[in-house]
């Protein structure tokens, strides 16, 4: 009797002890995955905030040796750049995600699935690249336009994706809804299944838009860098904070590092706020998505 | 005293001028893909009445009554045979227009589907769609619809609000009101009440007996009672085959075949 009750006892600690173990490991890592988060954060902030004043979004760089100056030019031009990206990659997503949601179930639309996965794994550089093969040599140099295309290229994948999923996920029953009160299925799209999917849609976008806003490499050789203003976007580099990050960090002057944590700073906190109104755009509307 | 003076609620007047047939379906048969969902069904469903369709789950009564406005071509793989004959129309030919078709015969389904977006919006939907009234006539369109559904008095004030803000009962009538505001002809019911608790489905069945003095209505349900309760004429499907059809009073006290009878005592299904 009492060694039929102490086998049972004895699994029940083995148990209790594997539940402790587990639950024990899966809080490392959740804390191994956020410190540095919270480090890089941290750093970006100390570094950054001693650099950073007015200056820095008013005045243009100064030339090595004079101290002050700042990066307005990049702070616009990287605006700028995003603008164009969301141009050329958002039309191309929102539709592409539609369609494939919509009217995928084909064997067009898993090509066009597949081919976007590709897309999204394809290196920024080679984007880059192909980029300056196919718009920057026949326009006879680096422009804002090249730049936004490039950056919009990275962008059709995650956009399409997205858009995709969150079109999946609104339900049939409101479609039909739609159609049995004799909507065509293009209304129906546009008025109920994208009403629905809004909110979620919304924040694909910003963070489609946050992924690129940081990146260097598409850029680097499709838009430049430039120490001047250039608002002409068809012609002539464009500055941007991840191309003057990427410059000012490798050079060897104290000043520049300076400037450099600044712009991170700038940028890091851009993205950051893009994530944060992605995360408000979803709440309290997938009630609607139900 | 003749005995048809004989006071009877649901006194079935049969095949009269008042309640002349509205869709005669003919020999339909359904598909989905090799699957046969219907078999050679034939019925007459008569003008401003209602028509229940009985049977147990997967029976094909839901896939007829998808077939009256067409619905199944939203289905892969959905195919008909036969003809369905509306005001002498045949609606499954290839070159019927499916949006006039669906304007005439609304639809509404088991599940409140109420879209993302304000009550007034909600109901506006179809007019909006159609180019049916704007400015004040879709105001009083919209007013008009939710008071034949029994809602307005409980929305007036809330025109605004979302659809979601309502509960499942009040969801469910906007969805009729929604229908209504197209001005159709026949209104098909997809098990209505089924995701309602007993006092929104009372005021469902009690609103469909005020529907009927204007529209021809179909139900599909698996409430027997609910059948029997509203409806005028009865078809119960088996298998996808229609086994019996006639006046509600007689198949639920008087089944001919013996599966009807079978079923509706509750032996199977």
């Amino acid at each position: 009797m009492t060694a039929q009750a102490k086998a049972p006892s004895l699994r029940l600690a083995r148990r209790k002890a594997a539940n402790g173990l587990m639950w024990g490991g899966a809080v490392l890592a959740t804390l191994a995955a956020l410190v540095p988060l919270g480090l890089i954060l941290y750093y970006v902030a100390a570094q950054g905030i001693s650099s950073l004043n007015l200056a820095f979004f008013t005045q243009l760089p100064k030339p090595v040796g004079e101290s002050g100056g700042g990066m307005a030019n990049a702070v616009v031009g990287s605006l700028i750049l995003v603008g164009l990206a969301s141009l050329v990659g958002l039309p191309i997503g929102l539709l592409g995600g539609i369609y494939l949601a919509e009217f995928g179930n084909n064997r067009l639309g898993w090509a066009i699935r597949f081919a976007a996965d590709v897309l999204s794994g394809v290196p920024s550089i080679v984007i880059g690249m192909f980029v300056l093969a196919l718009v920057v040599i026949p326009m006879h140099g680096v422009s804002a336009v090249a730049g936004g295309c490039a950056l919009g290229l990275m962008m059709v994948p995650i956009a399409m994706r997205t858009t995709e999923e969150l079109v999946r996920l609104v339900p049939m029953s409101l479609r039909e809804g739609s159609l049995a009160l004799g909507a065509t299925h293009w209304r129906t799209i546009v008025k109920v299944v994208m009403q629905a999917a809004k909110g979620g849609v919304i924040t694909g976008v910003l963070l489609a838009i946050a992924r690129i806003a940081g990146e260097a490499a598409p850029i680097l050789f499709t838009a430049g860098s430039t120490q001047w203003w250039n608002l002409k976007v068809t012609q002539g580099p464009m500055s941007s904070l991840p191309v003057q990050i990427y410059l000012y960090a490798g050079s060897p002057f104290e000043e520049w590092h300076r400037q450099a944590w600044a712009a991170a700073l700038v940028l890091v906190t851009m993205v950051l706020l893009l994530s944060i109104a992605a995360r408000y755009a979803t709440r309290g509307r997938m009630r609607l998505v139900r | 005293m003749p005995r048809s003076a004989v006071p009877e609620v649901k006194a079935n007047p049969g095949p009269t001028a008042l309640h002349p047939p509205k869709i005669e379906v003919q020999g339909l048969s359904c598909y989905y893909g090799r699957f046969r969902a219907l078999t050679e069904v034939k019925l007459t469903i008569r003008e401003r009445q209602i028509t229940a369709l009985i049977g147990p789950s997967g029976c094909g009564k839901s896939t007829f009554l998808r077939t009256l406005d067409r619905m199944n071509d939203v289905i892969e793989g959905a195919r008909h045979e036969g003809a369905v004959l509306l005001d002498g129309e045949d609606i499954l030919l290839p070159d019927v227009d499916v949006v006039a078709l669906r304007r005439r015969v609304g639809m509404v389904f088991q599940r409140p589907n109420p879209f993302p977006m304000t009550i007034f919006d909600n109901v506006a939907y179809g007019p909006r769609i159609h180019g049916l009234a704007r400015g004040s006539d879709l105001e009083d369109l919209v007013e008009d619809s939710l008071k034949r559904a029994a809602l307005w008095e409980e929305v007036k004030d809330k025109l605004r609000h979302s659809a979601f803000d309502l509960s499942g009962g009040q969801q469910q009538r906007l969805c009729i009101a929604r229908v209504l505001a197209v001005e159709p002809e026949v209104v098909l019911m997809d098990e209505p009440a089924s995701a309602l608790d007993p006092i929104s489905t009372l005021r469902i069945e009690e609103l469909m007996h005020e529907l009927k003095q204007h529209y021809t209505i179909v139900i599909v349900t698996h409430n027997m009672q609910q059948a029997a309760r509203v409806s005028d004429e009865t078809g119960f499907f088996l298998n996808g085959e229609m086994i019996e059809f006639g006046p509600s009073t007689r198949i639920f006290t008087d089944p001919a075949d013996k599966r009807t009878e079978d079923y509706i005592t509750g032996r199977f299904g």
